[in-house]
């Protein structure tokens, strides 16, 4: 089930798979030792052309935790893509000196592009402002292991919702495990793109947009918070007058019901005050955390079928 | 041979496209890439009444053949079409268009941050056809998709 598969969408998941998935990640969770050998020989390749330090270090020490180790492309600037080497050239050449790749790009489609191109698995680490189904599964891991259940839920997603992957791809995985309902709330330029708006309807998926955050804190069972960007914004005034409307703060997380959680898949900025750092809501910390166990599960499950 | 069909002169060699849903005739001729300019009679009729479609377009194009990369095309945006090959004032070959399953390299995927249009990368696109009630091809890359509609703006 689990071998040689591609990650390139969340929705090549079926629910039962994602389920196995998340128990795989609990148990290395719950052995808490650092270090294991399934993956002793194994190298993983990051091809990372859009930069991204967190993501790119998780895979690594994922990999290096089971046992393997890692090969890195570099960063665009220096490496040979500056020079203009086509993807296709590249993901070939890493596919000769790796098991398993890690392709992170700003085009649309380049992973599954690459896995046609590649006999080892290709695992999307981000692409477009569609899919990034490894954050979506760390994201769903952190509320399974909360509410025991990803069913019937409420969730109150925060931010760029034009144009944040994570977003768009945790909106996939509802037509996965069917949230109650789904607050989007966003400035009116960052709302969702139609697109998203009739595959939540063509999937039953209950949502309403809102502009402010203060009608829903008692509603919500997860918050999911991402950066808004200013260069997102055809007028700088205009962020500079909503900027703060979507921050979440200590007073916000008094209001919540007892069991919300706040989840972002960092890094922050300035969206999320420290000072809920040591509310019992948050719980980004945990999620992050909880990503190198579900990047190693996974990992593991591809390499090795386990 | 009724009054209706003596409308436009039967054609001596060529083809008759037949049977496409009335309005879509124009794109068929964009699709063939015609003109006005070349040296053959084309024969446009719209509006036809037809047993079958109600109403219907067709098209008689004197000394041509198509492609099979031009009948592809043509049977997305008229599914129901009927070619008809005609030699000698008699159809030779008469056969119904059928749209396959995937249409690669004609068509362009229409989302510009899709990686079958950046340059210099050895890739074709690749739209599924995703056959309802109406056509929508979807590209197997990045999932962006294209109604029957918009298909002519974007061959390649
Ligand atoms: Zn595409």
């Amino acid at each position: 089930m689990w071998l040689n598969r591609d990650v390139i969408s969340v929705l090549d998941f079926s629910k039962e798979e994602l389920l196995d998935l998340f128990n795989k990640a609990k148990q290395i969770e719950s052995i808490r030792e650092n270090s294991f050998s399934n993956l002793k020989g194994k190298v993983l390749a990051t091809a990372f052309f859009e930069p991204s330090t967190r993501t790119r270090l998780s895979f690594q020490a994922a990999m290096l935790r089971l046992g393997g180790t890692t090969l890195d492309l570099g960063e665009p600037t220096v490496s040979s893509l500056a020079k203009g080497e086509n993807i296709s050239d590249t993901v070939r050449m890493l596919d000769y000196y790796s098991d398993v790749i890690v392709i992170r790009h700003k085009l649309e489609g380049v992973s599954r592009y690459a896995a046609e191109i590649c006999e080892h698995p290709v695992i999307n680490a981000g692409e477009g402002t569609k899919e990034h189904p490894t954050q979506t599964m760390i994201d769903l891991y952190e509320v399974w292991k909360t509410f025991k259940s990803l069913e019937n839920l409420t969730y109150a997603i925060v931010g760029d919702i034009k144009h944040a992957r994570t977003i768009s791809s945790l909106i996939l995985s509802f037509s996965i495990f069917k949230p109650k309902k789904v607050y989007l709330i966003s400035p009116l330029e960052l709302r969702a793109k139609e697109k998203i708006k009739s595959f939540m309807e063509s999937n039953g998926i209950l949502y309403e947009e809102l502009t402010t955050l203060s009608e829903v804190l008692e509603e919500a069972d997860v918050f999911y918070i991402t950066r808004i960007q200013k260069e997102r914004f055809s007028d700088p005034y205009e962020y500079e007058k909503v900027k703060g409307s979507y921050v979440i703060t200590l007073e916000h997380t008094k209001k919540m019901k007892e069991g919300a959680i706040i989840l972002h898949p960092l890094p922050r900025v300035d969206e999320l005050s420290p000072k809920v750092d040591s509310t019992k809501n948050a719980a980004y910390f945990s999620q992050a955390r909880g990503g190198l166990y579900l990047r190693m599960a996974l990992l593991r499950a591809i390499l090795t079928g386990d | 041979m009724s009054e209706k069909e003596l409308k436009v002169t039967k054609i001596e060699n060529g083809t008759v496209i037949d049977h496409i849903p009335a309005g879509k005739a124009l794109d068929v001729i964009r699709i063939l890439g015609i003109t006005g300019k070349e040296n053959y009679t084309v024969a446009i009729l719209m509006n036809v009444e037809s047993k079958k479609l109600g109403k219907k377009d067709l098209i008689k194009i004197e000394n041509r053949v198509l492609e099979p990369r031009e009948a592809k095309l043509i049977s997305l945006v008229a599914p129901e079409a009927t070619l008809n090959v005609i030699s000698n004032f008699e159809v030779k070959e008469k056969y119904k268009l059928e749209p396959p399953e995937m249409i690669e390299g004609l068509i362009k995927c229409p989302n510009e941050l899709c990686i079958t249009n950046k340059q210099d990368e050895p890739i074709l696109p690749k739209l599924k056809v995703v056959k309802g009630l109406k056509i929508v091809l979807e590209c197997i890359y990045c999932g962006a998709t294209l109604t029957s509609e918009e298909i002519t703006k974007f061959i390649l």
